[in-house]
């Protein structure tokens, strides 16, 4: 027996994961805000989340975008070696559903065709679409809409080896200080450090589909989180950047082995609209195959 | 946080003068949208000794590019954008009388400078709140360069629209003083 996917259901999921994105924020995303409004010494920095928290409802109940920057759409998709998709292309799939979420959904086109020439696409695509091939036969789809707010703050640093935890450290560090309250704090720090170049950004990126705070599974890893929470807390930068005591909500770390002489940092910054949304899509069983 | 300073626009050199970085204020009246596109055009226009699509003496620029309204919604979330990169085009309108701009994030010397010579006022407005700012725009009507989409020109009509002074016409930032006051080494 094999398990196929007809290209419509795909399209179909992600024309909604794009609205829902949009519309619903986090439940861990949330209780990070009410967390933080106890923490945060400024008053000022307390009337930010309360908005935030207003904001949030307002755009659940109505069914309106939080953001008016409903972003690129990032798509991570696991296919199933086993999985057979029909119907089509299933980039294709992928784009369309996308067209129809953010024209149906009322949700802003950012995209444009050409970075020089800059002309809108009118219907937010192309997606940009990360692929893993995964064991199995389903296939699952998240959906990230990302700001350019946020997005345009992030950076990569190749690091001497010789630099070592604390160069990394100080990299995220100073990363986020210049960033100040251009990405609209509080952020996620998304952080991927080791692999190549493109590895440790695509890591950073990555990072930031765990559950807002969710801390490393390795400890050891887990403890570099928290020492540039702490870190990039005490910057002062706070809520909106209006001055405060907590500019982060968490920090995410992801490594990977890489070279012997190479040590490369990327730092993802997201901003609190931290939307993702996902499906796994089981297809239905057929009566071909092996 | 403290009480808010109710503000009627136009934004006159007078309610500049009485305006300080940290203050929570509530914009009353009209204001009109702007961002990169827009903004360049402006700029380009006065460069070619044109007028301006409208006189932006003693009024106010909301940095923003709206989600396209609902069906009997008057604007789609509008929230800020960042402001810096309108920084190399603000200070040819803060000399041209405009009083007021609204963002979010650092603005450059040059712009700060000008503010300072001429009186202008830097607000921020929450980053990321599109939906609950869209609700205290009452009216929005496009007024220029409506082939920008949603990069177009705005008049917006505004109740108690919530923003927070960060640069006042002295050139007191909060951003920095705020910042300064929790810094931890
Ligand atoms: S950085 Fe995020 S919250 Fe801020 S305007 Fe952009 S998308 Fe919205």
């Amino acid at each position: 027996m094999l398990r196929s996917i007809h290209v419509d259901e795909i399209t179909k999921a992600v024309e909604r994961l794009c609205m829902e994105a949009n519309y619903d924020l986090g439940e861990d995303v949330l209780s990070k805000f009410k967390e933080n409004l106890e923490k945060e010494e400024s008053p000022l920095g307390c009337e930010v989340y309360e908005r935030l928290i207003e904001n949030a409802k307002i755009a659940h109940e109505e069914r309106v975008p939080m953001c008016q920057d409903t972003g690129m759409t990032v798509i991570f998709v696991e296919v199933g070696q086993d999985l057979h998709i029909q119907g089509g292309s299933l980039e294709e799939a992928i784009n369309k559903g996308v067209a129809l979420g953010y024209t149906n959904g009322y949700l802003r086109k950012s995209m444009v065709r050409d970075p020089f020439e800059r002309e809108n696409t009118g219907d937010n695509t192309p997606a940009i679409i990360h692929y893993e091939v995964v064991p199995g036969d389903t296939l699952k789809i998240t959906v990230a809409p990302k700001g350019a707010g946020s997005e345009n703050m992030g950076a990569l640093k190749m690091c001497k080896p010789s630099e070592g935890l604390e160069g990394v450290i100080q990299f995220v560090v100073d990363t986020v200080d210049q960033a100040g309250g251009n990405p609209c704090p509080p952020i996620i720090v998304g952080v991927g450090v080791g692999g190549s170049m493109e590895k440790a950004t695509y890591l950073a990126k990555k990072s930031l589909l765990r559950q807002a705070g969710e801390p490393h599974k390795e400890e050891r890893l887990a403890d570099i989180e928290r020492e540039i929470l702490r870190r990039v807390n005490n910057l002062g930068i706070g809520p909106q950047g209006f001055g405060g005591t907590t500019t982060a909500l968490a920090v995410h770390l992801e490594v990977y082995p890489t070279h012997i002489a190479s040590l490369p940092v990327a730092v993802n910054i997201q901003c609190h609209a931290a939307r993702h949304k996902e499906i796994v899509l089981k297809g239905t069983l057929t009566g071909e195959g092996e | 946080m403290g009480e808010s300073i109710r503000i009627e626009l136009p934004l006159t050199q007078e309610k500049v003068a009485s305006l300080k970085a940290g203050d929570s204020v509530l914009l009353n009246g009209v204001l009109y949208t702007g961002r990169d596109a827009a903004h360049k055009k402006m700029v380009e226009a006065l460069e070619r000794g044109e007028e301006l699509p409208f006189d932006v003496r003693d009024q106010v620029i909301y940095f923003v590019g709206p989600a396209p309204p609902k069906p009997g919604q008057v604007i789609g979330s509008a929230g800020p954008t960042t402001s810096g990169r309108m920084d190399a085009y603000s200070p040819k309108l803060i000399e041209r009388g405009l009083t007021g701009m609204i963002g979010k994030g650092l603005r450059s010397h040059e712009v700060i400078d000008s503010m300072k010579k001429h009186g202008a006022v830097y607000f921020g407005a929450i980053g990321g709140t599109g939906a609950l700012l869209a609700k205290r725009i009452v009216s929005a009507e496009v007024v220029a360069y409506p082939e920008l989409g949603p990069e177009a020109i705005r008049k917006l009509e505004v109740k108690d629209f919530p923003v927070m002074v960060v640069i006042d016409k002295d050139g007191n930032n909060l951003y920095e003083t705020g910042k300064a006051q929790y810094r931890k080494e």
